[in-house]
């Protein structure tokens, strides 16, 4: 079954991205597809490339690109609401570029884009689940 | 319909709302901290019934982070992970009272 993931929270503050991550671990044990997982509101803050948690902890933003979660074309299908990024300081290299802004922070296994991707994965997928506070 | 709740009832009515609203055919799973609603002391009787026709379960991983494994209501059914993606394909639409 292909599924989709919406994540609104960010790493820490909430148990939404753990809960989430199991999730997707475990749906993809059991041999299911995910399509998408969309990253909206402050569940942008879960693509920094920048985080640096201590040894013992779990790094929440690798454990996500570690799922190598991509396409056909070979893209990310961890995808990045724009909107919601670029107003909590979240950048890729083009919209940093656009901006006039030096350096960005977008993980390279997730990607930018808009709100339609949430929608196109709501169609495209058998189920999407969403995990928020 | 998969109906998941992730708040206790002692933070927010979230539980209440879906249990108001919920049809004949639907399941609820807690997750988070929905599952200190599963403790013995905190259910409520509409969960109760629920539990008592097998349509209530609890994120086993959950109920051991916060230590109520040993209160968890009778009849509530207790799922890992595997079991959440199982609910979600049994069930259809997944909603999430967030």
């Amino acid at each position: 079954m292909k599924f989709s993931i919406q994540i609104n929270e960010g790493p820490y503050q909430h148990q939404a991205s753990d809960s989430a991550y199991q999730f997707a671990k475990a749906a993809i044990a059991a041999g299911h597809e995910i399509f998408r997982v969309f990253f909206y509101h402050d569940g942008v803050n879960n693509a920094t490339r920048f985080t640096m948690p201590p040894q013992d902890d779990r790094n929440v933003v690798n454990q996500w690109a570690e799922l190598d979660i991509k396409n056909a074309d070979g893209e990310p299908e961890l995808v990045v609401c724009i909107a919601a990024a670029l107003r909590r300081g979240m950048l890729d290299e083009s919209e940093a570029k656009k901006n006039g802004i030096e350096g960005n922070n977008i993980h390279p296994a997730f990607r930018i884009s808009g709100l339609g991707q949430l929608i196109e994965a709501g169609i495209q997928s058998d189920r999407l689940v969403v995990f928020g506070d | 319909m998969l109906h998941t709740v992730n708040k206790s009832s002692f933070e927010r009515n979230s539980l209440q709302s879906c249990l108001n609203t919920i049809d004949d055919t639907s399941v609820i799973l807690l997750i988070e901290d929905g599952v200190i609603s599963a403790a013995k002391n905190a259910n409520s009787s509409m969960l109760a019934d629920l539990a008592t026709q097998g349509r209530v379960y609890a994120l086993q991983g959950d109920v051991d982070a916060r230590g109520i494994s040993s209160k968890v209501a009778d009849n509530i059914k207790l799922v890992d992970y595997a079991g959440f993606v199982d609910l979600v394909v049994e069930h259809g639409t997944a909603v999430s009272w967030v």
